[in-house]
């Protein structure tokens, strides 16, 4: 027997007008998996993710938590619910040092009448709670009173990874977390992802850059034209095939055999069914 | 600067994130800088002229600072949310003809009165947060606008008339008490506190956090989930509030309701909040540098009285320091943001 989803969606329609970002998306989230989600522009990548976060509301379909329904009305629906993402340019508050920064909105008050009367923050229980989750993730840093702008880009988004897992139940969600950064950066956040896993914390990774993909996804799942059209594990695929059946010139049957859809594109790209 | 290696290091061999305070950040301070030029001010006039420290002149100067640092305490406020407010001055005018006017009249009791215009004052900057929030004007117009309407309705309120004859609670906290050799008046000593209480609620609690947040990005303060529609709203209001004190002093100075007072104060309270280190930009800044700021600029203003300049040169070097104070905080955020 499989086991149940952690996130489950089912035949997501979004429409803007005219356009059809999502045209009956499915979604599926194993517990403990890293799952990588890709597609060209357009697809519905970024539409599908929002819908899973609470960013947007679908007008059709259904998403299951633990196998339960909900519904999102907003972000903030989703984290409570346990799901927490990382967004690519909007995860830190610049000005702020790194512990505002992981209690950012979950801000935890003193004890007693400082706290309730006074509303006087427990600096010292942050700091030591961010130190403590920091070090988890092996991310290190000089100071937590530091303004995150004084950090490079790859600690910054060591701060937002570290904020969303500390603080997620469920699933953590990352949109590009690579996108800004230079190599050796990358390599760190791509640990710390790993360790987030290590941690049997399900991560879905959204990414254009098909060696992290390949590198860090259990699984991956294809989004073409507002809807899914594969779930394929990385191990079974070359990029090019992966590549080649996000641009349709093959497709994915139930077996999970590859066919030609677009002979000539396939061609193209130099891939064969098998 | 030691933080283009730090990566390098910690990449190699990663020290538990430090639970101390970051000392240097000291010299980095944004007050550090304003507070040094006001220590050198003083040092200066005080050697120019033996009169500048006398208990008397002192008291002057926080006299003269108190109702201008009182708008520039509601002014850092906005400006650390990346606004700006013009009307800040029109709006105290306004604020010192109503309570003036009303109590003068026998309209309401003195503290009605003076409740009045307060909340005139805390109206006016819900306006101004309002159309700022739900129409998402720029607040440099809606506050534009603002000022106008504020200077309009002053005059036309006031009838251009001067109140005079106002009841003891309008003019209660223009009274001293003595300390040492000084006579400090009640108002300089609730400006200092409400300065204390702002400092301590940006700082110590989470509604300063979201502000400097909402400062930085309001789209990253909104995904935190902060409710930043509901805090800039609170801000503006907050930041009128504060305007409307700024009018209970200037009318204790001044012991009537001049409908021309406080015409300039409003470019003044910006001078203070940007000489003080607040960036314009937003999310950056402290409120006790905006004191440091507004005491400053008085320092200035009365030593150079003292030597005997000419109050158009004060002016010329007040203008001086605020490009000064820019350029020191524009070079500060470009480090920051390399």
């Amino acid at each position: 027997m499989t086991p149940t989803p952690v996130l489950k969606a089912r035949g997501l329609v979004k429409r803007y007008g005219h356009v059809t970002a999502l045209d009956g998306a499915d979604f599926d989230l194993m517990p403990g998996e890293v799952l990588a989600v890709i597609g060209d522009n357009g697809a519905g990548k970024s539409s599908l993710i929002k819908a899973l976060t609470g960013a947007l509301q679908p007008d059709e379909g259904t998403i299951e938590l633990d196998g339960q329904p909900v519904r999102f009305r907003g972000p903030l629906d989703a984290r409570r619910l346990g799901i927490e993402t990382v967004y690519q340019d909007l995860a830190v508050a610049a000005s702020l040092d790194i512990a505002s920064n992981m209690f950012l909105g979950r801000e935890v008050r003193r004890p007693g009448v400082l706290g309730s009367v006074f509303r006087m923050l427990d600096k010292k229980r942050m700091r030591e709670e961010s130190a403590a989750n920091m070090a988890d993730l092996k991310i290190g840093l000089r100071s937590l009173t530091q303004a995150v702008e004084t950090l490079s880009g790859g600690q910054r988004q060591g701060v937002a990874v570290a904020r969303a897992v500390a603080w997620a139940r469920h699933v953590v969600v990352m949109d590009e977390p690579t996108a800004a950064l230079g190599v050796k950066e990358s390599g760190q956040v791509l640990d710390m992802i790993k360790r987030v896993r290590d941690r049997g914390l399900p991560v879905v990774l959204i990414s254009h850059n098909m060696p992290h993909v390949f590198e860090l996804a259990d699984r991956i799942h294809v989004q073409r034209l507002g809807r899914r059209v594969a779930q394929i594990r990385p191990q079974d695929h070359t990029m090019a095939e992966v590549v080649a059946i996000m641009t349709g010139a093959l497709t994915v049957d139930e077996t999970g055999d590859t066919v030609i859809a677009d002979s000539q594109a396939a061609k193209a790209a130099g891939v064969q069914a098998h | 600067m030691s933080t283009t290696t730090a990566p390098e290091r910690e990449a190699a061999a990663p020290p538990p994130a430090g639970l101390r305070p970051d000392w240097r950040a000291l010299t980095t301070h944004p007050t550090a800088g304003p507070l040094a030029a006001l220590v050198v001010a003083c040092l200066f006039f005080t050697l120019q002229n033996d009169q500048f420290l006398s208990g008397g002149n002192l008291s002057l100067v926080v006299q003269q600072v108190m109702v201008v640092g009182t708008l520039a305490l509601g002014q850092t406020l906005i400006i650390l949310t990346a606004g700006i407010d013009l009307s800040c001055g029109a709006v105290m005018a306004f604020g010192t003809i109503v309570m003036a006017k009303l109590a003068a009249d026998g309209t309401l009791p003195p503290y009605a009165a003076i409740a009045a215009g307060i909340g005139v004052c805390a109206l006016f900057g819900l306006a101004n947060g309002a159309l700022v929030t739900y129409i998402k004007l720029p607040p440099f117009i809606v506050t534009l606008g603002m000022l106008n309407i504020a200077f309009a309705l002053t005059h036309i309120y006031s009838a251009e008339q001067t109140i005079t004859d106002l009841p003891g609670p309008l003019t209660a906290l223009g009274q001293t008490f003595p300390l040492g050799r000084t006579d400090i008046t009640y108002g300089s000593v609730l400006t200092i506190v409400l300065f204390l209480v702002l400092a301590y609620a940006l700082s110590q609690t989470a509604w300063g956090k979201h502000t400097y947040a909402l400062g930085n990005s309001p789209d990253v303060a909104r995904l935190t989930g902060i409710r930043t529609t509901r805090l800039r709203l609170g801000i503006y209001t907050l930041a009128g509030l504060i305007y409307g004190i700024a009018a209970l002093l200037l009318v204790s100075r001044t012991g009537v309701g001049d409908p021309k007072a406080g015409q300039t104060d409003n470019l003044d309270a910006i001078t203070a909040v940007v000489i003080g280190g607040t960036s314009l930009f937003g999310g950056r800044g402290v409120v006790i540098g905006t004191l440091v700021g507004a005491l400053l600029v008085g320092v200035f203003r009365n030593g150079l009285q003292l030597m005997g300049v000419g109050s158009i040169y004060q002016t010329l070097i007040t203008g001086g320091l605020v490009i000064l104070a820019v350029t020191v905080d524009q070079f500060s955020r470009r480090k920051a943001s390399r």
